[in-house]
């Protein structure tokens, strides 16, 4: 052993700066991407948006000889195109309920919370990132799997449609936003939660046990209470036909729209208020 | 400068902090000491505002940790529990940090470097041990070059270099004029680093005081003295009113007088002294003494 005690040299910081909204975002956007659980979910998500479509086109280009009139008028292109949606949500709804409870698990958050005391503006940039990212891979994914279960059609020159016909690229926007609503829906969820295995439960709770439970309602009462459901009004969003025992697209979207700011006051007001 | 005043957290029926206060003076190390499950975590995460207390208040140079702008700056900490994201590399944790107060990768990477963990700064936090997640989060805890620092159990898991290590950058850092708030259990860990000490058993304090003071109230005015007219010296002090222990027929414990006014006695009467020792009970013994009330969770003796 050294006699001489070494002297520990903490080098000094001369730039200092405080914390903002758009710091925080920043700091976020870091630890979103140095994460490779997110990278994967994400890209299974993507992979899902465009691989159903291109399955459900060449099974459905294939088969058509032996279809029955009725099954042929069954097929709708959009369907085909959004196939991949319903599965896609499912990974960007266990990514979005992660992306907070991996920071409790983990016990992360506390680090967070101590550079940024004032709680919120972790949730507001979590939310605001999850949703930004969500929309620009999603858009034009549901695209480009538009365009390629159209081209794959296009050979057995069947179920052709335009983007540019009537309500086909808003059905289009309609499963983009869909999916990004369902992702920060899940935060939500998972700031409120707090655990991961409880998190996911609520959400397939929420969207997979309850809008099936409404069947052992009279019809009328199913309907009148589905329609208000956030999974239901959610997926009119992307529905080419208007259901008419939903509402339409856009009132639709604004009910489940309202169900995720429910959830995210929910959320602000309880991770304000909970020791970590 | 910390300052707590009559802070009480409750979890359930469980009082774990119970109308503490106190305050931790910059420029100095100040040691946070007590029995297992007494309250320091607990504190700690009081003042980081982790945890709400439920009455009283604590601030941090005046303010609430939450109500500072630059908290960063302002305390750096190092908790007890793990705060790491597992599947995170070091650098990548810390840069994560950073950026939330705008300080530069190369701080980061300065860090890293300081704490030792150079080779390791790319891999996941999760394949870290307990060591290397402690160097981490010193690191961390540095990153805003804070005026307040304030570590929960820093040595845990640190080999002795580390130990050695982590003494140095204490002293250095009260040095510097900074307010360094350090908990433990361990006396003679405290022994060796602080100045001063705050001591809570149940969730209440016991006692502030500085490290002298502590060790000669716990050890009160115990002198061994060696002497041949060791009868003669005894009938001397007892007249003194204080109580004395003979242990050999030369040797006589005296306690309640100090050794200077021994050798003054002695001198007077022409008593030859051979030895004329102040005893010190040891700081773990002073400790372990100023706590046994406060003990929650005793072993139980053989
Ligand atoms: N989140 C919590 N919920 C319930 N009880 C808690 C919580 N945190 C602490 N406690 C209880 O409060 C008491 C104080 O715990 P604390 O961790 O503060 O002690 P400590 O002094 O840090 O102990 P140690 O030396 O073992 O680290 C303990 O009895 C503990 O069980
Ligand atoms: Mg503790």
């Amino acid at each position: 052993m050294n006699a001489v005690t070494p002297i520990v040299k903490i080098p000094h910081l001369t730039e200092r700066g405080h914390v903002t909204q758009s710091r925080v975002v920043a700091s976020e956007w870091t630890k979103f991407i140095t994460l490779r659980s997110t990278l994967w979910s994400l890209g299974v998500g993507m992979f899902l948006t465009l691989a159903f479509p291109i399955l459900f086109a060449t099974v459905t280009g294939a088969r058509w000889g032996q279809m029955s009139p009725h099954e042929r008028a069954d097929r709708n292109p959009l369907d085909i195109a959004l196939a991949g949606v319903n599965v896609a949500q499912l990974a960007i709804a266990v990514l979005g309920v992660l992306v907070i409870t991996g920071e409790y698990s983990t016990g992360m958050i506390r680090s967070t919370m101590l550079a940024v005391p004032k709680r919120l503006p972790v949730l507001w940039a979590k939310l605001g990132l999850y949703a930004v990212v969500s929309f620009v891979l999603t858009l034009p994914a549901v695209i480009i799997a538009f365009y390629a279960s159209q081209a794959i059609l296009d050979r057995h020159h069947i179920l052709q449609i335009s983007i540019s016909s009537s309500g086909v690229f808003r059905s289009l926007l309609g499963g983009a936003l869909y999916v990004t609503l369902v992702g920060v829906f899940a935060m939500a969820i998972g700031a409120i939660v707090r655990n991961t295995a409880g998190g996911i439960a609520l959400f397939a709770g929420i969207f997979f046990v309850i809008p099936p439970l409404m069947n052992i309602f009279p019809t009328n009462w199913n309907n009148a209470i589905s329609r208000w459901l956030p999974s239901e009004a959610g997926r009119q969003l992307f529905a080419l036909t208007r259901d008419p025992n939903r509402y339409a697209q856009w009132p639709s979207g604004a009910i489940f729209l309202g169900y995720c700011v429910l959830a995210i006051a929910i959320a602000a007001v309880l991770m304000r208020r909970r020791d970590v | 400068m910390i300052e707590a005043s009559n802070l009480t957290k409750d979890y359930g029926e469980k009082r774990a902090v119970d109308d503490v206060s106190f305050a931790v003076r910059p420029g100095i190390v100040t040691g946070f000491l007590g029995p297992n499950g007494s309250g320091k975590s607990t504190t700690m995460r009081l003042i980081l505002g982790l945890d709400a207390p439920t009455q009283g208040d604590v601030t941090i140079n005046g303010k609430h940790y939450r109500d500072h702008a630059a908290p960063l700056h302002e305390v750096g900490a190092l908790l007890e529990a793990r705060s790491i994201h597992t599947g995170r590399s070091a650098s990548n944790h810390l840069l994560a940090l950073a950026k939330t107060h705008g300080i530069s990768r190369r701080r980061v990477d300065d860090l890293i470097d300081l704490v030792g963990l150079h080779e390791v700064g790319r891999k996941r936090a999760g394949k870290f041990s307990l060591g290397m997640g402690q160097r981490l989060g010193i690191a961390a805890a540095l990153l805003g070059d804070p005026a307040t620092i304030m570590l929960d159990e820093p040595v845990n898991g640190l080999d002795p270099e580390g130990v050695h290590w982590m003494r140095n950058l204490l002293r250095q850092l009260a040095s510097e004029g900074r307010t360094v708030f350090v908990s433990s259990h361990l006396m003679s860990e405290m022994a060796l680093t602080a100045d001063h000490l705050i001591v809570i058993g149940r969730g209440r304090l016991i006692a502030d005081t500085s490290i002298d003071d502590f060790v000669r109230k716990a050890s009160g005015d115990r002198v061994r003295v060696r002497t041949p007219e060791a009868t003669r010296l005894r009938e001397l002090v007892l007249g003194q009113g204080v109580s004395v222990i003979s242990s050999e027929p030369d040797v006589i414990e005296v306690e309640g007088v100090t050794s200077q006014r021994i050798g003054e006695l002695a001198a007077e009467h022409r008593i030859v002294l051979h030895e004329l020792t102040p005893l010190q009970a040891s700081l773990e013994e002073a400790f372990m003494e100023l706590t046994r009330e406060d003990v929650e969770f005793k072993s139980v003796a053989a």
